[in-house]
């Protein structure tokens, strides 16, 4: 590639930085050229981004009809899954699967709230809000 | 005192924009390609049986730490590492060696970075950055992420977290400094070796998953996606191929442009025109990976239908043109 060809494309992703590519500049020689962003690129960050964001929203809906806890919109919002969640937190997946049941999650003890919005990086009092 | 000498410098790549870094705070000034290619960095896995939010671990470069770890040999060094059990240790360790007046490296993850665009912040736990100061009035550290344009500051509570962010491949609070100068290697004879290394995996790794058999691979999972049945989740996987490629600081390409730049670098450091005419063939390699990438987010963005038979084919021939270009690249250091 060579260094005009760099793509300049203003992506929104980079919240205005650049980026530094090996490309072929003035002089013939392989340098270090800065891109402030490239379609291509942009489409795949906001695609995981909104994988994460639709995970969420559907996860808000089950908790307002009762079929999941906030936890389950917690964790997606910190771009996370049960897995992460469970690593994260030190506990076992099937001890945070069972916590997304509205029920047990209700029950949920002060240490494991304390825990898990440690895990989570939110207050613990935040921990029931979905909003 | 050492915030005062330290210069930063903005690289493509975490671990060898902060290799670089180090390298050359500690006295030898090599370029962010050449302690790429000096490691043997390059390389292409794909581990279907490893997932990341239920998608397949992807890489473009070897192993974490391989960076750290590989230019001990070659510049005759030796690097330090320590990891901590206590987020309080690794902090008053982190402090002692900056008041020694230390540039020092730190693995972290990316999630927990403030200072790092919103749109990046996954957890991606392998990052690299320096740390070469303290803020005395109010105990910010000042950090240099290479990654970056310029250097960046970080309050202590958001750096503890993000090393001590557990999950896969958890830094562990990582740190690394040089134990000793780096030396000026014997060029003719450092440079072959990594290069064979590099060939070595990419054309013969007794593992189906690395080198040239592992695009291969990749691009028979591309063509068993199921893209009538789930496109969603097809374009997912094929956006996950694209991100590690393109966003993941690769320098673009996955790598390929900064490796055709080590070995620019190289065929003037050991005389070997040749490796120079491989620089310009390994800069088409690394042009078609960008069109591949492009193929496949137009794709994404349905704007040409989702075909990823058409996919497959592209890695199919990248595969195909990578073999051809490590086996000459061995065979060029071989001769010389």
């Amino acid at each position: 590639m060579d260094a005009i060809d760099v793509p300049q494309e203003n992506s929104a992703t980079y919240d205005g930085h650049l980026k530094a590519l090996y490309a072929r500049t003035g002089d013939g020689r392989l340098g270090l050229v800065q891109s402030c962003g490239w379609e291509v690129e942009e489409i795949v960050t906001q695609q995981a981004v909104q994988a994460f964001e639709e995970l969420a929203a559907s996860a808000c809906e089950r908790v307002r009809t009762g079929q999941s806890s906030p936890l389950e919109v917690h964790m997606y919002r910190a771009r996370m899954d049960i897995a992460l969640l469970a690593q994260a937190s030190g506990l076992w997946r099937w001890q945070v699967r069972r916590h997304l049941r509205p029920a047990v999650f209700a029950r949920l003890s002060k240490a494991l709230r304390a825990r898990y919005a440690g895990a989570l990086g939110i207050d613990p009092d935040q921990l029931n809000v979905v909003g | 005192m050492a915030a005062a000498c330290f210069v930063h410098q903005h690289a493509s790549h975490c671990e060898s924009g902060v290799m670089s870094a180090i390298v050359r705070h500690y006295g030898l000034p090599l370029s962010e390609p050449m302690v790429f290619g000096l490691s043997s960095a390059l390389t292409f896995a794909f581990l279907p049986f490893i997932k990341l939010s239920g998608l397949p671990l992807v890489s473009y470069r070897m192993p974490p730490r391989t960076i750290i770890r590989g230019l001990q040999k070659p510049l005759r060094f030796s690097m330090r590492t320590e990891t901590f059990r206590r987020p309080e240790k690794g902090a008053a360790r982190l402090d002692e060696l900056l008041d020694a007046g230390r540039v020092v490296g730190l693995q972290v993850s990316v999630f927990w970075l403030p200072f790092m665009p919103q749109n990046f912040r996954f957890h991606f736990n392998a990052h690299n950055l320096l740390a070469y100061g303290r803020d005395e009035a109010n105990g910010d550290y000042l950090l240099s992420d290479p990654v970056l344009e310029g250097p960046t500051r970080c309050a202590p509570a958001d750096l503890a977290k993000a090393r001590f962010a557990r999950g896969l491949l958890a830094p562990k609070g990582l740190l690394y400094y040089p134990d000793s100068a780096p030396q000026e290697p014997a060029w003719e004879r450092v440079v072959p070796a990594a290069i064979k290394k590099t060939a070595r995996t990419m054309l013969h790794a007794p593992l189906p998953f690395v080198g040239v058999r592992g695009i291969a691979r990749i691009a028979r999972a591309f063509g068993r996606l199921p893209a009538a049945a789930d496109p969603q989740a097809a374009k997912l996987y094929i956006g996950h191929l694209i991100r590690m490629q393109e966003e993941i600081g690769t320098g673009g390409g996955g790598f390929r442009f900064m490796y055709a730049a080590f070995l620019e670098e190289a065929a003037t450091l050991v005389a070997l025109p040749v490796l120079a005419e491989l620089a310009a063939q390994m800069v088409e390699i690394g042009d078609l990976w960008r069109e591949f990438a492009l193929a496949a987010a137009r794709m994404i963005r349905d704007r040409d239908p989702l075909n990823p038979n058409h996919l497959a084919a592209l890695l199919h021939a990248q595969a195909a043109r990578e073999k051809t270009f490590f086996a000459m690249l061995g065979k060029a250091v071989r001769l010389s």
